[in-house]
């Protein structure tokens, strides 16, 4: 049994168990307060599932793409989280949870704000249904995304969905994502040239 | 006597801090700061440290677990910073603290960054204990502020604060207009050595006549930094030397005199013998060593908590964590979130 988070877009957590699907499910498309409900999410989410957090086998987390202030979040309390129960985390990349259970190919894209989209090309899914990622995730303007495939455009990632690929991939033996945040962007800094005169 | 064993998380600003403590014992005090990255942009970027947070809090908390010698199912309550500070950073903290609490059934709590400071001193290797009521002064890059401390736990007021720059905030700016690297403080410290603190006279911000009614306890350091930044550019315009170690220690002087002034000030108009300091400005050496002249001179208690303590800690955090339990006070709730803005009368977030 997986717990997982995402907070890529809304915030959303799932306990998932490979063999009975998805156990508990809370989710919203509120692309603000990842900090005030990862909480109650995670403690809803166990008790409706009647899960304690030993009984997990690690915790699936969506590594983004997504603005970082709330990706950072579910990244922060799933790595909290297995911390607490001894157990790895899982990490997948957010987009490939929203492509799981396709099978044509497809573009899937998310919303990056700052008039932005990020996007990831799919082929067919394979021989086990699982998600082929040829391209991305990428951010670009809403213009500049490839329009040779179906658009599949999700204001929210199915984080029960996420948990279930999670469980595919380490029953399959194959790799997860990288354990490091799709940020996709460079922190908006500027070098300042030195200090400004204040007089004229 | 052994009081309840508490985790604190700290992320407010750069340095990424978890502590352990029992009661007001200190059992581990570890901190990963990314000043570094910081330093060629001449101060804190928030992204920057957001991400920096995210990164170094599981090898932090793994770090304070083996050196305090405890397990997590031994702790008897999480505490992590609410507020105020950078929001984005602010966030990794809650967000870790309340999984984690979930993950190992612990009580949290949810504490206000400032009164961390105060409650830093009950850590004391010599253990005289926090005598109350006291003026706080809490002085940092983040945060200049000045505080009546009635009670721990309970009753703190905000007397003044900065209406612009913080003390740390200055330091960097002038280091940086001297050529000074990041963080300024030090470098500051250093240049100012054999320099006359009297050759320059410096603005101190709001303490005019006309300012003290509506700013009494409050600072103001922006001016002082403009008027550096003039003094050093007519020099320079002039063909002049600039006489490094008089303006730093001119600077120095004037941040210095106008936090001790207006301390010792609140303490004799509250009728407050007791001062404490907090914020990592504390480890500039002139501001300690007026700090010793002036209380000592007017017959004031002056607490200085170690250096590792004044600056951003999980250990403070944890400390006040721990005050609360053993004053018997429910855990929060889970749904606060970072307040950047947290004022000093919510120590405990609901
Ligand atoms: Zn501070």
């Amino acid at each position: 049994m997986l717990l997982a988070i995402d907070t890529s877009a809304g915030t959303g957590v799932a306990v998932v168990d490979r063999d009975r699907g998805v156990l508990a499910e809370l989710s919203s498309p509120d692309t603000r307060g990842h900090a005030e409900l990862i909480g109650d999410y995670l403690r809803e989410a166990l008790e409706r599932a009647g899960v304690a957090p030993g009984e997990l086998s690690g915790v699936a987390v969506g590594m983004g793409p997504g603005p970082f202030t709330g990706l950072r979040v579910g990244i922060a309390a799933a790595r909290a989280f297995a911390l607490g129960i001894r157990r790895p985390v899982v990490p997948i990349v957010s987009h490939d949870a929203i492509a799981f259970g396709r099978t044509a190919p497809g573009i899937v894209v998310t919303d990056a704000r700052r008039r932005e989209v990020y996007w990831s090309r799919y082929g067919a899914a394979d021989e086990l249904g699982l998600p082929v990622r040829l391209e991305g995730p990428a951010l670009a303007k809403p213009d500049d995304v490839p329009t040779d495939a179906e658009l599949v455009d999700s204001p929210l990632v199915p984080v029960g969905a996420l948990g279930l690929l999670a469980e595919a991939l380490s029953a399959h033996g194959r790799p997860f994502a990288a354990d490091e945040p799709l940020y996709l962007r460079s922190p908006d800094v500027t070098l300042s040239a030195g200090p400004k005169r204040v007089t004229g | 006597m052994t009081g309840p064993l508490v985790l604190g998380i700290e992320t407010s600003c750069d340095e990424t801090g978890v502590g352990i403590v029992r009661g007001t014992e200190l059992l581990a005090n570890v901190i990963a700061s990314s000043m570094d990255e910081h330093a060629r942009y001449g101060g804190v970027v928030p992204e920057v440290a957001a991400r920096a947070h995210l990164e170094a809090l599981g090898p932090t908390l793994d770090e304070a677990l083996e050196r305090a010698g405890v397990r997590l199912d031994e702790l008897d309550a999480i505490a992590v910073t609410s507020g105020p500070g950078l929001a984005g950073a602010l966030m990794v903290g809650v967000g870790a603290a309340k999984a984690l609490s979930i993950a190992t059934g612990t009580p949290l709590y949810a504490v206000n960054h400032l009164v961390g400071h105060v409650g830093a001193d009950v850590l004391r290797d010599d253990r005289g204990e926090l005598e109350l009521p006291t003026i706080a002064l809490l002085v940092s890059g983040g945060h200049t502020s000045l505080l009546l401390v009635r009670d721990l736990i309970s009753d703190v007021e905000l007397l003044g604060e900065t209406i612009d720059d913080a003390a740390g905030e200055a330091f960097d700016k002038v280091a940086r207009l001297l050529g000074l690297p990041y963080p300024g403080g030090p470098q500051i410290d250093r240049a100012a050595e054999g320099g006359d603190p009297r050759a320059i006279r410096f603005p101190r911000g709001l303490t005019a006549a006309k300012d003290l009614d509506r700013h009494r306890y409050d600072f103001s350091f922006s001016g002082l930094k403009t008027a550096v930044a003039r003094w050093v550019e007519q020099k320079r315009d002039a063909g002049e030397d600039v006489p490094l170690a008089d303006v730093a220690a001119s600077f120095r002087e004037a941040v210095a005199d106008v936090l001790l002034s207006k301390a010792l000030a609140a303490c004799r108009d509250l009728g407050v013998p007791r001062l404490l300091l907090g914020g990592g400005v504390v480890a500039n050496a002139r501001v300690r060593e007026l700090a010793q002249q002036r209380t000592a001179a007017e017959g004031i208690a002056l607490r200085i908590p170690p250096l590792s303590l004044c600056t951003d800690n999980g250990a403070m955090i944890a400390a006040l964590g721990a005050q609360l339990v053993e004053a018997g006070r429910a855990p929060s709730g889970l749904g606060f979130g970072a307040d950047s803005t947290l004022p000093v009368t919510s120590i405990q977030a609901a």
